[in-house]
């Protein structure tokens, strides 16, 4: 399936969820202030595993950067 | 780090604190993270500053930066403060419901937008965060601000980075006479000067980055501003003298021998 994943074009094996976008962006499921929305909703991390992904889903992986 | 002057120790009273929204600080510099060019500049910047609370911001993880800013930032032992981009998702990555507010309106001052600030702030509120908005230094926004349920207000001194200092601190003392809530200045400060100043008009905080992260050493600003932070607080408590027109001698007149000539 075709997912965007923090503005790129991905394509994704079927059945693929939150976590398994983790795991192509080498974060560690314990990596501290992540934080991840599928199409505009914030997906807490217990819900990470459960979480399919659809063709077409927008995912968007955020970080804490210097700033504010 | 090189070489510093000997260590001051904290001039103000420690029972001077901060209080934020049922929390309490003993700094009253904020730190913001922006603009360092490495992890240990920020590290010494926060020792030096003395900061418990710092800023960040939340951006697409990017699988090639090594580290993480809040390792750093647990390890100095401050706070983080998330800044508004993304804020639903700065609750889940920090677990807090603490959020500087910024709604710019303008991209080459990067004035905030008060029209949409107020309503961003209104529907935040609601939404059980702690908002600290940045805002213009308009007395009357400010109160705005205060009423709908911000937990401070956050007035710029000059527009962000330009290190212009406080333009108007006619404005920024009307603030701080109407203000109920922590008045923190967020911008502007390119100096210790500056950041004396906006105590010694009654603000309750700092907040700095660029000044910082910015400077030759980043490190010895930080330590300045604090300082500068720590005598505008303790000048703004002792109370100064007001200006005159005229000059009012120091010394006694009576007394005066009659030691030349006389006519």
């Amino acid at each position: 399936m075709n997912a965007t994943v923090n503005g790129e074009a991905r394509v994704l094996p079927a059945g693929a969820t939150v976590a398994s976008v983790l795991v192509l962006l080498d974060v560690a499921p314990d990596a501290r202030g992540i934080a991840v929305a599928v199409d505009g909703e914030v997906v807490s991390r217990s819900r990470w595993d459960a979480t399919a992904l659809h063709d077409g889903s927008t995912v968007e992986v955020v970080t804490a950067i210097g700033g504010g | 780090m090189s070489a510093g002057p000997p260590d001051v120790p904290a001039p103000v009273d420690e029972s001077d604190r901060l209080e934020i929204a049922g929390r309490s600080f003993s700094s009253r510099l904020i730190l913001g993270t922006g603009g360092f060019v490495n992890h240990e500049l920020l590290a010494a910047a926060c020792r030096e500053a003395r900061a418990e609370l710092c800023t960040v911001a939340l951006r697409r993880l990017d699988p090639s930066t090594p580290g993480s800013i809040l390792d750093v930032l647990d390890e100095a032992g401050v706070a983080v403060l998330p800044n508004t981009a993304g804020c639903f998702t700065a609750r889940e990555a920090f677990g807090t419901d603490w959020l500087k507010l910024e709604v710019i309106g303008d991209d080459r001052t990067l004035l905030p937008d008060a029209v949409e600030l107020v309503a961003a702030a209104e529907e935040l509120v609601d939404d059980g965060f702690i908002v600290l908005p940045y805002t213009t230094d308009d007395p009357v926004l400010a109160r705005r601000l205060q009423d709908i349920g911000c937990a401070a207000v956050m007035p710029l001194g000059s527009p962000i980075g330009s290190g212009m200092g406080i333009c108007n601190p006619y404005n920024l003392s009307i603030i701080v006479e109407y203000a109920e809530v922590p008045v923190i200045l967020d911008a502007g400060v390119g100096t210790a000067s500056d950041a004396a100043l906006a105590m010694e008009l009654g603000c309750d905080a700092v907040l700095c980055a660029s000044a910082i992260s910015r400077a030759h050493d980043a490190a010895a600003m930080a330590r300045a501003i604090r300082l500068g932070v720590d005598a505008g607080r303790l000048a703004f408590g002792a109370g100064r003298i007001p200006r005159r027109r005229y000059a009012q001698a120091s010394t006694p007149m009576a007394g005066l021998p009659a030691l030349g000539p006389s006519s």
